[in-house]
């Protein structure tokens, strides 16, 4: 039953890279952009997330409430990614490295705001708030009900981006634009709005992702940086711009995460990163990654 | 630009007469001079300055050693590494443990952290250089981060992240007697100062070698470059690992002037930092980033004096830069001065 409890503690923190993770790949593959910002968005989904809920409790609401206003906090503060997207503007056909510039400026910027609005300390909400919706005991393992409706959340949001982008009108321009934007330029399509949009839903996800994870860890100055280590990992061993990749990522490193963690907490981004290396010298597009991305 | 337009505008460059000034001077920005200039600046600066700022400028020289290296890397080779502050690391590792072994010598220490940056370099960049762009960058940031963990996660053998500690070296056989601001600020600085000079001199000879051209040749186009004769890996392997034996280098230096090797020193945003003092500088240019390390220091120092928030001036100049000086301090000014000239000379 151990091992139950190892594969749940390694799927709810699949399920939270994988947000980010999807956020990650959706900016890569349409705006050709590799975010290094996605860690900070991350952090300020966290962040954002306590001040919420420090002000529902003040309010006295009733706390089922957690979940769905975590969720809308996240998408709400991702909203944020939409001005930011301005900036970036200038620089999309220039070399890419000018990109990584800018968004690590944007981590640097971020950092301060965090500290200005929050505080260099840890925060963390009220701890008993993780036990609200109880916990599910099967034959000798327990776990917090809350994981599971995180795990869930996160399926459900996958689920939804992935009809989203198949299905709807406005998802099929996405796609288009992202398979090639000049010619969907001349199509007729402002493919400058396409750009925002998709940046500001890609920062939403990480958002949101830091707004859920808030309820089992404190949000510190140096999340943002530890998460990029990890979405990065997620990303490069899916490979580039697939959310199947995103998905099967961050599954490989949230069980990874959580078996390091158990049995020798020394090893555990040493062998994250073994995998990564091994996945670009004999597999370099990732899992499930296009050769030639 | 129609052809015809392109063809006269060809024609007008062919007059000498107005053009040899202002390209000679763009050449003189982008060349040796400007890293003269400045190694002399900071020469004198020690008269001026107080010792405790003078300790201040042993940084500049350091990160300026592993900028002549990334500059090689990037600027002249087109490879964009997000992972090479794990050559500082390397190189300060290397330093605390030859002192804890009793080596003393600055000079030994130097040609072992150079030596230990070379064996990692080669065994990481054989792998590495096999990729370009996004990916090079990405595979870089992966091994820092595996140098990184090692570090900090293996508190047997690395102290974790207590670090190690350095002990004082010997400069030229001589054991220094005074106070670490008197050392640091005084012999040291200069030691360290000759070093980066003499360093400057063969980086320059080097990337104005034939070797150098072929460098440049693959930045611009690999595949031309490929066709023509050049050893695309083999150069690019080249230049990854004078970028990392320089960048050993200077960590050897950074870790003498802190007393400590600490983990902290491979994280992923020191790399940027380098990256950031890179681009400030401009890349195009032979002594732009030395530029740009002397600048990014002595702002964060002024800024992290000032404010708590210097972390988001520095990332805001950082997105200014990106915006409207992609090509950097130095390079703006050789691209643009000379027109400034050429429009004042007729």
């Amino acid at each position: 039953m151990q091992y139950m409890n190892l594969i749940m503690a390694g799927l709810f923190q699949a399920a939270v890279l994988f947000l980010v993770a999807c956020g990650l790949q959706l900016i890569f593959g349409v705006q050709k952009i590799v975010n290094l910002a996605c860690g900070s968005f991350y952090a300020l989904g966290a962040f954002f997330a306590i001040t919420v809920v420090g002000l529902l409790q003040s309010l006295e609401l009733p706390m089922v409430l957690l979940l769905p206003v975590l969720v809308l906090s996240g998408l709400v503060i991702g909203l944020a990614g939409a001005p930011l997207e301005l900036l970036l503007r200038p620089i999309y056909r220039r070399d890419p490295s000018y990109q990584l510039l800018m968004t690590f400026g944007l981590v640097l910027m971020f950092q301060d705001v965090f500290r200005f609005f929050w505080g260099p300390v840890p925060r963390s909400m009220d701890s008993t708030l993780y036990t609200i919706y109880g916990s599910l005991e099967l034959s000798g393992f327990r776990v917090p009900v809350y994981n599971l409706l995180v795990i869930a959340a996160s399926l459900l949001i996958a689920l939804a981006l992935g009809q989203f982008l198949k299905h709807s009108r406005l998802g099929r321009i996405v796609r288009a634009t992202a398979e090639n934007r000049n010619i969907t330029e001349a199509m007729g399509v402002n493919s400058a709005k396409v750009f925002t949009l998709v940046f500001a839903l890609g920062c939403a996800l990480g958002t949101v992702g830091g707004a859920l994870v808030i309820p089992t860890s404190a949000a510190s100055m140096t999340m943002a940086a530890e998460l990029v280590v990890d979405a990065f990992a997620v990303v490069i061993i899916g490979g580039l711009g697939s959310m199947a990749g995103a998905m099967a990522g961050a599954i490989v490193v949230g069980l990874m995460r959580a078996i390091a963690v158990a049995y020798m907490p020394e090893v555990e981004i040493l062998a994250i990163y073994l995998v990564v290396v091994a996945v670009l010298l004999f597999r370099p597009a990732g899992l499930f990654g296009r050769s030639t991305a | 630009m129609s052809a015809v337009m392109k063809a006269r505008a060809m024609d007008h460059q062919q007059q000498p007469v107005q053009l040899a000034q202002p390209v000679q001077l763009a050449e003189l920005l982008r060349g040796f001079m400007p890293f003269a200039v400045m190694c002399l600046a900071l020469g004198i600066a020690p008269l001026v300055l107080s010792p405790y700022h003078t300790v201040m400028l042993v940084p500049i020289v350091a990160y300026g050693v592993a900028l002549l290296g990334m500059n090689v890397l990037f600027g002249y080779t087109g490879l964009l590494s997000f992972g090479h502050a794990m050559f500082l690391a390397i190189g300060a590792y290397a330093t605390a443990v030859a002192t804890r072994y009793g080596i003393l010598s600055f000079e030994c220490i130097v040609l072992i952290a150079a030596a230990a940056g070379g064996v990692f370099s080669l065994l990481i960049g054989a792998l590495c250089v096999r990729f370009t762009h996004i990916f090079f960058g990405v595979l870089t940031l992966a091994f820092g981060m595996l140098v990184h963990s090692f570090l900090f996660k293996f508190y047997e053998v690395t102290g974790g992240d207590q670090g190690m500690r350095v002990l004082r070296p010997t400069l030229l056989g001589i054991e220094w007697d005074m106070s670490a601001t008197q050392f640091l600020s005084g012999p040291f600085f200069y030691y360290c100062l000759a070093l980066y000079l003499l360093i400057g001199v063969i980086v320059f000879r080097v990337v104005r070698s034939p070797l150098g051209l072929h460098l440049r040749a693959i930045r611009d186009n690999e595949n031309k470059a490929r066709y023509l004769g050049v050893r695309v890996y083999r150069l690019r392997l080249f230049a990854f690992v004078l970028s990392g034996v320089l960048a050993s280098v200077a960590g050897a230096i950074l870790s003498i002037s802190t007393g400590l090797a600490d983990p902290e020193l491979a994280y992923w945003p020191q790399s940027g930092n380098l990256i950031f003092m890179l681009i400030l500088g401009g890349a195009t240019t032979f002594a732009g980033p030395g530029l740009g390390a002397l600048i990014f220091v002595v702002l964060h120092e002024t800024l992290a004096s000032y404010t708590h928030y210097w972390r988001f001036m520095l990332g805001a100049t950082l997105v200014f830069l990106v915006l409207l000086l992609p090509d950097g301090l130095l390079g703006t000014l050789a691209r643009r001065l000379p027109k400034r000239a050429e429009r004042k000379a007729p």
